[in-house]
């Protein structure tokens, strides 16, 4: 009973916070308004028991992603431009969008459910074999650096990738002297 | 914002909180929830906190920009190496048992290794991004 009550306050919130950041034009305030938004998903996390989910989404939706939003308003400017197009046409392909994927998640199995493929395939033999062969206490950790290393070091270059793209395009260093070459901007 | 002594004050007493935490969460990732990445993020915060305060020149002579290019590719560089010492150990790529003299030891230590390079690069990579997007309006 409480966790439902929980669960449609966080929905609700969640909700009330994505059309706040609709409707505000102070792109500060939206940035502000998806750093509560993370926060309210890092929440939903927690009551789902994903906590190194959560975890993650604290840090980087909350933490990371807000401060780079707030960097890129203090390149760009705080004010929302008026936009070219009238908003029929997005308005249309999101509802379409959104409508199919609501349909789709008919056919998944329901939260929780033991038959659940999800539940079937090796998540029980990760469960039940990895004190014994890993011997750590988080499986969640075991089976991210240990059963699934390979997906892990993929990961890693991906963001490796990421920081080395950031370093070509932005670059590390400012240029101190404008007027040379290769300051044309 | 350099001029604003709340501001310095505060954020001299929790920036070694944060990094502490940081460390905590990558060390005992093993145990509680946590890891490299978001041990690696948290670590990054502390720094890009102190960018924010004290500016970002202060960010960049704290942590010269040739060791950030170091780091982002040490990190990544020890979780290949782990793998391929574990293929010079007569193993396969990233089969940590070989590591230790018990295979739940090997498991240990190559787990520690691997979550120590995520750590490592996600935290540089972080910083690099905060540096490359918020130094650039600088006067």
């Amino acid at each position: 009973m409480l966790i439902e009550f929980v669960n449609i306050a966080i929905l609700a919130l969640l909700a009330v916070t994505a059309l706040a950041a609709i409707r505000l034009h102070d792109l500060f305030a939206v940035a502000m308004m998806f750093g509560i938004y993370s926060l309210l998903a890092s929440v939903m996390f927690v009551v789902l028991d994903a906590i190194d989910v959560a975890f993650t989404e604290a840090a980087v939706g909350v933490g990371i992603s807000t401060v780079l939003m707030l960097g890129t308003i203090g390149l760009v400017g705080r004010h929302e431009q008026k936009p070219a197009h009238r908003p029929l046409l997005p308005i249309l392909v999101v509802t379409i969008t959104g409508a199919a994927l609501v349909y789709g998640t008919l056919d998944m199995p329901l939260f929780m459910d033991p038959a659940a493929p999800a539940q079937q395939h090796v998540a029980p033999y990760y469960l039940n074999e990895s004190p014994e062969q890993i011997g750590i206490p988080n499986v969640v950790t075991s089976i991210l650096a240990s059963y699934r290393g390979y997906d892990t070091l993929g990961e890693l270059a991906v963001i490796f990738t990421a920081g080395i793209g950031v370093l070509g395009i932005l670059g590390l260093r400012r240029r101190k002297r404008p007027g040379h070459e290769g300051t044309s901007e | 914002m350099n001029d604003n002594p709340v501001l310095r004050i505060v954020a001299k007493i929790i920036i070694p909180m944060i990094l502490i935490f940081g460390l905590y969460v990558q060390f005992h990732g093993d145990f509680g929830p946590g890891g490299g990445f978001q041990a690696g993020v948290i670590f990054a915060t502390g720094f890009i906190l102190y960018g924010l305060v004290f500016g970002t020149d202060a960010l960049r002579s704290a942590i010269p920009a040739p060791i950030l290019r170091i780091v982002i590719a040490g990190g990544l560089l020890l979780y290949v190496g782990v793998g391929v010492a574990t293929l010079l150990m007569g193993s396969d790529f990233l089969a940590y048992n070989v590591l230790g003299s018990t295979p739940s030891g090997g498991q240990h230590l190559g787990i520690f290794l691997v979550e120590l390079g995520v750590g490592v690069t996600v935290s540089a990579v972080m910083i690099t991004v905060f540096l490359g997007f918020a130094g650039r309006n600088d006067p």
